[in-house]
């Protein structure tokens, strides 16, 4: 069982290593990468923990093969601030208190982007619907609704900024 | 749970993909959204020393409508048909069904097709399917050839597809003059696996029914037709006796196992009742409300 060589732009640095074709994307980015704060919280494909956006689309690395990411791009919550700046959506986590343990913020994090990138002005039960697929067992999910909204608000100021 | 070690290809076309299966035989499984076949082989409930990779193949994911079909290509993304207009205003059951299929962050890789050829009877579009009486069209190594859904589920986790045969695409006849279709799910929680799940798709003229066809969810070993529940309903106005009457077909006729989600007592009452939500909502759909 051969090993495989595979190249990957993580948040936009060009990145190649040798992987196992069974290395799981979410063990590649935290032990090959040494991206640790995407999470890894069950065995089920169930939690979240791990999602990621690969090309742009937010998917469960746990259930994703390193090998499948070859020639993609793939972000992390590594790669959402900018030159030491928050991402409005850290800055909201951070405002609304949309953390606790923190163990699933950074798949929340990465699934609201998802979100955001598609629908920049989601009401309340888009919201929930958009981060259905990550589980939080500290906050009982209206802070984390929360934080979206002010990231979305957030974005959409600073569009308007930019366009005037 | 890490898988075990297999060999893995990503071929970058059709014929490439039948080659290694016909090379490979049966230690090859393909992999499509992998959603399902993952964890199976991360809890070392499923294994191939062989995994050939379809994801890389252009042109396997598409939604046509056109003289009275819809093709689905099987590598269609669950999240794609979500988001597909023709789905939601015309093909209804299917928009319901794609829309409780796991979660968003699942939806954005599995596959219609991996849904269905994988055949765990908990999946969604098995029963989704054999309402639509869907044709399915695989390709192997002697060229394509097209199932009726009736014939494609053969057994636990089992097809009518050869090993060295990849499903391509999902045809479904467009919806008839009077045609009305929902899937109800119960779950006991967002992107669970269902409790039951009932897929109805009937004509009717008026009240009364003259064609259906019911699929199960999770209350057999093997995705299932509710034959008694359909003929139940033909040929009969669609009155409360006759919508009981199809319910205590649906839960007789169903097979379910008792484990965490519910009792066997449970899920065919359960079966009973979403039986008649369906037939129910598939009516109202018909006759133009919601």
């Amino acid at each position: 069982m051969s090993k495989h060589e595979v190249t990957v732009t993580v948040n936009g640095e060009q990145q190649t290593r040798e992987v196992e074709a069974r290395t799981l994307l979410v063990h590649f980015i935290r032990e090959d990468l040494d991206l640790t704060g995407t999470h890894i919280g069950c065995d089920s494909t169930h939690c979240g923990a791990c999602t990621v956006l690969l090309d742009g689309t937010a998917v469960k690395s746990c259930t994703v093969f390193a090998v499948q990411a070859n020639g993609k791009e793939l972000q992390t919550i590594e790669g959402m601030a900018q030159n030491g700046t928050l991402h409005p959506l850290q800055e909201g986590f951070w405002e609304k208190h949309g953390l606790q343990c923190g163990y699933c913020t950074p798949g929340m994090i990465m699934s609201a982007s998802y979100l955001l990138s598609r629908n920049p002005n989601p009401g309340e039960d888009e919201i929930r619907e958009a981060i259905a697929g990550n589980l939080c067992r500290c906050t009982g999910y209206n802070k984390i609704v929360e934080a979206v909204q002010y990231a979305a608000e957030k974005m959409q100021d600073q569009e308007e900024e930019v366009a005037a | 749970m890490i898988t075990g070690k297999f060999d893995y290809y990503a071929p970058s076309s059709l014929p490439e993909a039948v080659a290694l299966l016909q090379e490979h035989g049966y230690d090859a499984k393909i992999l499509a959204g992998g959603q399902s076949l993952i964890p199976a082989m991360r809890y070392r409930l499923a294994m191939a020393p062989v995994l050939i990779d379809i994801n890389e193949i252009e042109g396997l994911g598409y939604i046509r409508e056109s003289d009275g079909v819809l093709s689905i290509g099987a590598m269609t993304r669950e999240a794609a048909l979500e988001d597909s207009d023709v789905v939601r205003t015309r093909y209804p059951m299917l928009a319901d069904a794609t829309a409780v299929i796991a979660d968003p962050l699942v939806r954005n890789r599995a596959t219609v097709g991996g849904n269905l050829a994988h055949a765990d009877p908990a999946n969604d579009h098995p029963a989704v399917m054999l309402a639509y009486n869907a044709e399915l069209v695989a390709l192997g190594p002697n060229g394509t050839r097209t199932m009726a859904i009736d014939d494609f589920f053969t057994g636990l986790f089992e097809t009518a597809l050869e090993n060295n045969e990849i499903l391509t695409e999902i045809r479904i006849p467009a919806p008839a003059a009077g045609n009305g279709e929902a899937y109800i799910k119960v779950e006991r929680k967002v992107g669970d696996y269902a409790v039951s799940a009932i897929a109805a798709r009937l004509t009717v003229e008026g009240n009364r029914c003259t064609a259906a066809r019911i699929g199960l969810t999770n209350v057999s070993p093997t995705p299932m037709r509710a034959r008694g529940a359909e003929q139940a309903l033909v040929g009969q106005e669609l009155n409360d006796e006759v919508i009981e009457a199809a319910g205590q077909a649906a839960a007789a006729e169903c097979d379910p196992s008792a484990d965490l989600r519910g009792s066997v007592d449970y899920k065919r009452d359960l079966t009973r009742v979403l039986t008649k939500r369906a037939i129910r909502k598939a009516l109202a759909r018909a006759q133009g409300g919601e």
